[in-house]
């Protein structure tokens, strides 16, 4: 069985103020994560305090976009095409909600290696989702 | 200050109908409160303290006070999703104590079925959700929020999907006994295998029903309690919690139950061994194993094996769980399950389940309750009920 990736405008992310970096990064294929000045933690997702010290002191940082599968289920009965949901625990240590794309969706696994990939939403923002990593 | 034995639940009623195309979803809610005013031998005029969640129509409570012809001098309409009616008995039990009502009346009701609306769809939490554009965008609904828990759970404790069919199961032979069970057939393992998958790993069989209906519940002080016919149903312990991806440390494996349930254990001075009977709550059959698990019935990662041969069917199992045929048989009242669990424990603690699925002699009952989506936030409420 294989269940190929099809393409789709994702839906439209609320562009909130303090947010507004974050999607200006994502417009050039860059992934960044909440960074705080005062516990030097990351968060995700970003916001204009941090939520592990309560610092207003927050920025963002750049992610080298790698992770891994954390759970992945492909939702096959839920709109009107399949498509793969999935956590992902990017290398910096935080782990995000997204979707794995451009593969064989049946083939995905927990654990597997995935590297950033932007695709547009109905508007046109830059949405973060994850390929995997090509095997050598 | 503790709410241990302070309110009584006095009144219980779940409404009969699982399609309810011809009533308005204030009509249901005022059917609902008035079968269980019945029940416990009150009336509207007897009602102080009016508590609903977001299923009511309306602001918070204002309109259905008006509606109901209430006239409280307490109001709480806490919001967390299916398990906001737990939160209610809980408050409720408070806000006796505090000498701020006597007799609360909380009511649920929806109309999902006739309305087509179900846990395929994205949920509409309202304008300037925080969460919205890291959770909106990669098409998060219901089903696919409670299935990477399922995945995950699977992935790091060798759960089966044939584990979680038996809770499906174990919920079908106990429905088969309640006249007014959506789903009244029993299933095999193989039916449930058999079943579309939706959401890999959950099949359509995992879900829970989509039924129109709704349910009250009435909380009393003691001594209106003792004043009244029924048999005494004391609150004993209450937890709540709320959880979420947690600036991004996750662990789908445990739940909000987990504190929930610690803090109305630690309340009621028991713990899940003294426990008779169970209400668990289930929008999925992964809904239930978990909970198992945060709750203490077993260990973690060990609820595949709990609730596997018949592990939650009453008279056989290892713990009576869901006994009316839960949300995955019986009935999901407005997509929101806690109200029905709540009503089953009071059923089971006054002898009046079905002969058939009754638990002898019970007298120490747990209701769970989960609302939101497992995967992101949700708030989690516990329940020691305990029969004087």
């Amino acid at each position: 069985m294989a269940t190929p990736y099809q393409a789709r405008a994702f839906p439209d992310p609320a562009i909130y103020p303090e947010a507004k970096p974050f999607w200006e990064a994502a417009g050039r294929g860059e992934l960044m994560i909440g960074a705080c000045r005062a516990c030097e933690q990351p968060h995700w997702y970003p916001r204009g305090h941090c939520p592990l010290c309560g610092s207003l002191e927050v920025g963002l940082r750049r992610s080298a976009g790698l992770g891994t599968v954390y759970s992945v289920s492909v939702t096959r009965r839920a709109g009107p095409i399949p498509f793969a949901i999935a956590y992902v625990t990017l290398d910096e240590g935080v782990t995000m909600l997204s979707q794995i794309v451009d593969c064989d969706l049946d083939a995905i696994r927990i654990g597997a290696r995935v590297e950033v990939v932007f695709k547009p939403s109905e508007s046109g923002h830059s949405i973060p989702l994850f390929r995997p990593v090509a095997s050598l | 200050m503790t709410i241990r034995e302070k309110a009584f639940i006095a009144g219980a009623w779940e409404h009969p109908t699982r399609l309810a195309p011809d009533r308005s979803v204030a009509q249901l809610h005022a059917e609902c409160a008035i079968g269980a005013l019945a029940d416990a031998g009150l009336s509207l005029a007897d009602v102080d303290g009016y508590f609903c969640a977001g299923d009511a129509p309306g602001l918070g409570p204002l309109q259905m006070v008006d509606h109901l012809g209430l006239r409280p001098r307490h109001v709480d309409s806490t919001e967390t999703g299916g398990s906001s009616y737990l939160v209610h008995v809980a408050h409720a039990a408070q806000a006796i104590a505090a000498g701020r009502c006597n007799v609360a009346l909380i009511t649920l009701a929806g109309r999902p079925r006739s309305e087509a609306s179900s846990g395929l769809q994205p949920r509409n939490w309202g304008a300037n959700l925080p969460n919205q554009p890291f959770e909106v965008p990669y098409g998060l609904v219901t089903i696919n929020g409670y299935a990477l828990v399922a995945a995950r759970h699977m992935y790091e404790f060798g759960t089966t999907a044939e584990q979680l069919a038996w809770i499906k199961v174990a919920a079908s032979r106990h429905a088969q006994y309640n006249p007014n069970a959506m789903l009244g057939k029993p299933l095999t393992i193989d039916d449930v295998m058999a079943s579309p998958m939706v959401s890999d790993p959950l099949r359509r069989m995992d879900c829970c029903v989509v039924s129109d209906g709704g349910g009250a519940l009435v909380v009393v002080r003691a001594e209106i309690a003792r004043s009244l016919a029924r048999p005494l149903v004391a609150l004993r312990g209450a937890g709540e919690s709320i959880r979420g991806p947690g600036a991004g440390r996750v662990d789908l494996t445990e739940s909000a139950a987990r504190q929930s349930g610690a803090a109305a254990f630690a309340e009621a001075g028991v713990g899940p061994a003294d426990i008779q009977y169970a209400s668990i709550y289930d929008s999925f059959t992964i809904t239930v194993l978990i909970q198992l698990e945060d709750l203490g019935f077993c260990a973690k990662g060990g609820g595949g094996r709990f609730v596997a041969e018949g592990g939650l069917i009453a008279g056989q199992g290892r713990l009576a769980v869901n006994t009316d045929g839960g949300g995955l048989c019986n009935n999901h009242p407005s997509n929101r399950g806690g109200m029905t669990k709540v009503i089953e424990a009071v059923r089971q603690l006054r002898g009046e389940a079905h002969p058939a699925v009754q638990v002898p002699n019970c007298s120490l009952a747990l209701a769970q309750g989960m609302g939101g989506v497992l995967a992101t936030c949700h708030g989690s409420a516990t329940l020691i009920l305990e029969r004087l």
